[in-house]
C-alpha cells in the first residue's frame, strides 16, 4: 500500500524527492523498492558502459600486440621496464580494491565514517599508482624513448596512457563523491554512486591485470 | 493553511503510515544480504579471499619472469593463463558477478562482449602477423621495424 499523501501535488512530490537524493533515516522514505529497481537499472546501463569502454581497451591491447615488435631499431620492452617498479604499481592497485570493497561494505552496515575513511584509502592508493605512472612516463620520455620513437612505444604510451586517464578520472570521481557523502550522507541516491564507482574501479584493476601481464611480463619474457 | 515542506508535518503521520515505515526499514535491513540490486554485495571474508588469491596469482608470473626459469614459450602461457584466473577471480569476488536471475542482463551484455574481444583480439593478431609474413617474404613477422 502507498502510503502517500492524499493531494495528488504532495505525493508526487515525494516521489521525485524518493526517486533522487533524499535520506531514508529522514522517517518518511517508503519505497525502498523503488529504489531497489532504479539501482537495478542504473546498474545495468553502467555495466554496459564499462562493457564498451572493455572494447577500447581491446582495440588497443590488439594494437599493442601487432606493434609490439615494431622498435625502428630502438628500445624494446626487455630494455625499457623496469619488473618491481611494476610489480609495486600492481600492489597499489590490488590494495585499492581492496580498500574499495571494505568501504562498500562499511556502507552496507551505514557507516558513513567507515565509507568516507576506506575510500580516502582507496584514492591515496589510487594517487600512488598516478604518481608512478607519470614517473614512468617522464623518465621514458627522458631516456629518449617516448612515443614518437617508434611504434612500439606509441601503442605502449597509448594502451598504458588511457588506463592512467581512466584511473586518473576515477579520482575525480572519488573527490566528486567526497562532496556527495558529506554533505548527504548514506542517500539512496549516494549508494548508487558508490556502487558504480566500485565497479568502475575493480574494472580498471582488471584492465591493468591485462597490462601487466601483456605489456611488462610478455615484454620481459 | 497547507505548507508540505515544513518538517512538522511530516511527522504528523497516520497510523497506517507509522506501520508502513517500519516494513520499509525492516526490508532495508533484510536486504542487506540480498540480491535485488542488479549487483550483489560482498562480505570482508570474500574480499580477503579475492585479495589472497590476486596476491598469489600476480606473485607467480612476476616471480617466474624476474627469475627467468623457465623458457620464453613456456613462459607466455603461464603469464596469459594466470591473467586469465586472476580476471575471473577479480569478477566474482570484487565485481560480484554471479548467475543469479536479476544479473541475467549484465550477464548477456558480459559474454556478448567476451565475444567481441575474443573476435577481435585474435582476429587482429592473426591476420596482421599474416600480412606481415606475406608483405615481407624472408622476413620473421614483425622484423621490418
Amino acid at each position: 500500500m502507498s502510503p502517500h499523501p492524499a493531494n495528488p501535488v504532495d505525493a508526487l512530490k515525494d516521489e521525485l524527492k524518493s526517486a533522487y537524493d533524499h535520506n531514508p533515516n529522514d522517517a518518511h522514505d517508503t519505497d525502498d523498492h523503488h529504489h531497489q529497481d532504479e539501482a537495478a537499472k542504473v546498474t545495468l546501463g553502467f555495466w554496459i558502459y564499462l562493457m564498451s569502454d572493455c572494447l577500447i581497451f581491446a582495440t588497443l591491447f590488439a594494437t599493442f600486440a601487432v606493434l609490439k615488435d615494431a622498435t625502428a631499431g630502438g628500445p624494446n620492452g626487455r630494455e625499457l621496464f623496469d619488473l618491481s617498479f611494476v610489480a609495486f604499481e600492481t600492489a597499489l592497485l590490488l590494495l585499492s580494491s581492496l580498500t574499495f570493497g571494505l568501504s562498500m561494505i562499511s556502507m552496507q552496515a551505514n557507516k558513513l565514517k567507515g565509507t568516507i575513511g576506506w575510500l580516502a584509502v582507496t584514492g591515496l592508493l589510487g594517487l600512488g599508482f598516478m604518481g608512478m605512472e607519470i614517473y614512468e612516463f617522464n623518465h621514458l620520455i627522458h631516456e629518449g624513448a617516448g612515443p614518437d620513437r617508434s611504434a612500439f612505444l606509441s601503442a605502449f604510451f597509448t594502451l598504458v596512457g588511457t588506463h592512467g586517464l581512466h584511473v586518473t578520472s576515477g579520482l575525480v570521481w572519488m573527490g566528486v563523491m567526497f562532496v556527495h557523502l558529506f554533505r548527504r550522507g548514506l542517500t539512496p541516491a549516494n549508494r548508487i554512486r558508490m556502487m558504480e564507482l566500485s565497479l568502475f574501479w575493480h574494472f580498471l584493476d582488471i584492465i591493468w591485470i591485462g597490462v601487466f601481464s601483456i605489456v611488462y611480463l610478455m615484454g620481459a619474457a | 493553511m497547507h505548507i508540505p515542506d515544513k518538517p512538522t508535518l511530516h511527522k504528523a503521520k497516520d497510523p497506517h503510515t507509522e506501520l508502513a515505515d517500519h516494513h520499509a526499514v525492516d526490508h532495508l535491513k533484510k536486504d542487506d544480504h540480498g540480491h535485488d540490486h542488479g549487483a550483489s554485495h560482498g562480505s570482508v571474508k570474500s574480499y580477503l579471499i579475492g585479495f589472497a588469491l590476486s596476491v598469489i596469482l600476480t606473485a607467480i608470473p612476476f616471480a617466474l619472469t624476474m627469475m627467468k626459469v623457465l623458457p620464453s614459450q613456456m613462459l607466455v602461457p603461464v603469464i596469459l593463463i594466470l591473467g586469465v584466473v586472476q580476471i575471473l577471480v577479480h569478477l566474482h569476488y570484487f565485481l560480484h558477478m554471479d548467475t543469479s536471475s536479476s544479473q541475467v542482463w549484465n550477464n548477456a551484455a558480459f559474454v556478448f562482449t567476451a565475444i567481441i574481444l575474443g573476435i577481435l583480439i585474435i582476429g587482429t593478431i592473426w591476420v596482421m602477423t599474416h600480412l606481415n609474413h606475406n608483405m615481407h617474404p624472408g622476413m620473421m613477422a614483425g622484423g621490418m621495424g
